[in-house]
């Protein structure tokens, strides 16, 4: 797992140098609540969405990340020294998934602050720790998933319009179970906390599949520079 | 090196297509069986006391779902047996392409029939019961193995590649599945939210059904074996081009260094 | 797990076919390179010489023939331990696989920290390739071609590789510079390292007197048509 780290940690480098994140990323998930708010237009209907929405703007976002995750590697074509000289293609899947796992984490505390800000959602201090969790999974997850399928499409011509296609299926249960626990957290009527953790489980069971089939199925998906 | 797929998988395939036998006769049963089935779906049968004549689209719509599930178990174990086995890769692979590219077709129907048996029993053309979500994602995702089926060009990499897709699929069905019983029962619906479900169903009817999963998986039979077998040929044509280009090849070098360089 | 010994079989291709996009770029190209060799690659554009050098990094599959990398058999159905050869191999194409955002020494010593070498391993490698402190504080997108090239060359040097697959490396260096990379090259075969390198030029006639160790000739193997044309051996100064 150390070259894992290695990956992940010049992933997060990088990242912190382009400044990625901060300046395009986020941005663009903010702006997907501002619209989702627009299209609505209903506060109540807004309120009741708030859950949902944060968890679509967080895979619209995931899909940035992971392009961009992918972008560095082919850009000039670092992928193939990479998946030369780490050896086992499951310690660079590791590491981007890590990397990604960070970024996204970090995504899903400003879109949470922004459904608090925007849409006026509440979260009680009981329900805290269930949100929280549900982030870490939830982000997990979605890292596992974007790494393993952007890495497939990655040197293809068509990967701008497949990536979406190949990954949003796989996420939906992701939506489903983020959706429903951060809906308890923010303290719902129909799903109490307790339903909550079981939407949790689901979504850690998600990630531990996912990381699980993502190591071993990595090497035979990334396909090198042709 | 022996190339798999220079030989098609089962049956001999006469040089004039890819019928055999044995297609034939799966042919024929599949003709007259669902002729049975369209007479007696649409005439024999009793329309049902509740929906009245709308009941009949269940012919057809449970049918091509049981179908859609058994096109993609197939493609999921001739995808793991693509992977695992040494020998006959790339007949499993051919297998498990032709069963998703049927599979998304009867997925396809199941969704439009679906639709419209809701819209005539209960007045709306979607519902999010269980199975037409999960039914949905299934489509979505093959299509989405489709499209990674038509990247590659070299048949080997292509076998390895979509198995592996294949089998992230088997992954994610059920979980998706899952999510959706679970998200479902928030909503307190009927526990069957199936038109079928509260169809009572007589002896004639019953047979009826029964009849039409079999004519519908005959028809599914019959369909994968054509189009595997057409992939089988495709791939030997790829096989003997690449045979001839390797000859101009090395006729062009022949000739280059002659010349010198 | 592989012995290392001298005199082993770096690189055995027999006939070995490797189709890219339906066509042949390979066509039963045979080759055998033992450890310890400076080997040239040379021919036309289109000759199959990066494909080759590819296939046997491993990053493009072999579909006839045999191809044995460093003991590993590649040309398997399930090439299962060639994760355990990739490590020794170095490859460099013709983008220098350098992360735009990273300095050259940061990109240095990513390569550095993935097989475990230590940041005295990146400076020795940094200074031998003529980096100086300046350059390597420089991000890469900034760098000039030459100092991208040296850069990867670098990652190269401090992950001490077996096998050294260089496409065209001379190329964008200067003539100081290309005698500089000669020189590293045979350190690298005295070392230990097998060094297969393409390219487009004519070996560099010595002077007639020249008392060092310039232009010692490698052996140079000559592909036309995805095919080994010729196969000269090296030897003195031509």
């Amino acid at each position: 797992m150390r070259r894992a780290f290695v990956v992940a940690k010049k992933d997060l480098m990088i990242e912190w140098r382009s400044r990625m994140l901060l300046v395009r990323v986020a941005p663009f998930a903010l702006l997907v609540l501002v619209l989702f708010a627009v299209a609505l237009d209903s506060e109540p209907l807004i309120l009741r969405a708030a859950a949902g929405l944060v968890w679509l703007a967080m895979l619209f976002s995931s899909l940035l990340v992971v392009q961009r995750a992918f972008a560095i590697e082919t850009d000039d074509a670092a992928l193939d020294g990479l998946l030369i000289a780490a050896g086992e293609p499951a310690q660079v899947f590791f590491g981007k998934t890590i990397a990604a796992f960070v970024q996204l984490v970090s995504l899903a505390v400003l879109l949470v602050a922004g459904a608090i800000v925007l849409y006026g959602a509440t979260v009680s201090a009981s329900n805290i720790v269930l949100l929280v969790t549900t982030m870490l999974t939830a982000s997990l997850g979605l890292a596992s998933v974007g790494t393993l399928y952007g890495a497939a499409v990655a040197n293809m011509n068509s990967k701008d319009s497949l990536l979406p296609l190949l990954a949003m299926p796989v996420a939906a249960p992701l939506l489903i179970g983020a959706s429903r626990a951060t809906e308890a957290a923010f303290g719902s009527q129909t799903i109490d906390a307790a339903a909550g953790w079981a939407w949790v489980a689901l979504l850690a069971v998600f990630a531990v599949v996912f990381v699980s089939a993502g190591a071993a199925a990595f090497g035979t998906l990334v396909e090198a520079e042709s | 090196m022996t190339n798999a797929a220079a030989t098609p998988v089962s049956g001999t395939a006469t040089s004039k297509g890819t019928a055999t036998t044995a297609t034939r006769l799966i042919g024929a049963a599949a003709l007259a069986l669902t002729a049975f089935v369209v007479v007696s779906a649409f005439w024999l049968t009793p329309a049902d006391a509740v929906q009245g004549e709308s009941v009949r689209i269940m012919y057809v719509h449970v049918p091509t779902a049981w179908v859609a599930y058994l096109a993609f178990v197939v493609t999921a174990i001739t995808s793991g047996f693509s992977l695992a086995r040494r020998h006959r890769t790339l007949g499993f692979d051919r297998v498990a392409g032709a069963s998703a590219e049927v599979g998304v077709l009867f997925m396809a129907m199941t969704l439009v029939t679906g639709s419209l048996w809701g819209r005539l029993t209960w007045g709306t053309f979607w519902q999010w019961d269980p199975r037409l979500t999960t039914t949905l994602f299934l489509f979505v995702t093959y299509v989405g193995y489709l499209a990674v089926r038509n990247i590659d060009t070299d048949p080997q990499r292509r076998a390895r590649r979509s198995a592996v897709i294949a089998l992230l699929a088997v992954l994610e069905i059920p979980l998706v599945h899952f999510s959706v019983v679970l998200w479902r029962s928030l909503h307190q619906e009927a526990s069957v939210l199936n038109p079928d479900g509260d169809v009572r169903l007589d002896g004639l009817m019953l047979f009826t059904l029964f009849a039409g999963v079999v004519a519908f998986s005959l028809i599914y039979v019959w369909l994968v074996l054509h189009r595997q077998r057409l992939a089988a040929l495709a791939d030997a044509r790829i096989t003997t081009g690449l045979d001839a280009a390797i000859a101009a090849r090395r006729a062009e070098a022949a000739s280059t260094s002659g010349a010198g360089a | 797990m592989q012995a290392v010994t001298t005199n082993d079989t770096a690189l055995s291709l027999i006939d070995t076919v490797v189709v890219l996009g339906g066509f042949p770029a390979l066509a039963g190209a045979s080759l055998e390179v033992r450890e310890g060799e400076l080997v040239a690659l040379r021919g036309a554009n289109g000759s199959g010489k990066s494909t080759l050098l590819r296939a046997c990094a491993g990053l493009v599959p072999v579909a006839r023939g045999t191809m044995r990398v460093l003991g590993v058999d590649l040309s398997a159905r399930r090439a299962a331990n060639s994760s355990v050869m990739r490590r020794h191999v170095g490859l460099l194409g013709h983008k220098n696989g350098l992360y735009a955002d990273l300095t050259a020494r940061e990109n240095v010593q990513f390569a550095a920290r993935l097989v475990g070498a230590s940041d005295k391993d990146v400076d020795e490698a940094l200074a031998r390739l003529g980096i100086d402190a300046r350059v390597a504080s420089t991000r890469a997108v900034s760098l000039s071609a030459g100092q991208r090239r040296r850069t990867a060359l670098a990652s190269l040097v401090v992950r001490r590789a077996r096998l050294w697959l260089l496409d065209e490396p001379h190329a964008g260096l200067d003539s100081a510079a290309r005698v500089e990379l000669d020189a590293i090259l045979r350190d690298a075969t005295r070392a230990g390292a097998t060094v297969v390198y393409t390219t487009h030029e004519v070996a560099t006639p010595a002077a007639p007197n020249a008392a060092q160790n310039t232009a010692i000739v490698p052996r140079t193997i000559m592909l036309a048509g995805g095919v080994v044309a010729s196969d000269v051996q090296g030897g003195g100064v031509r």
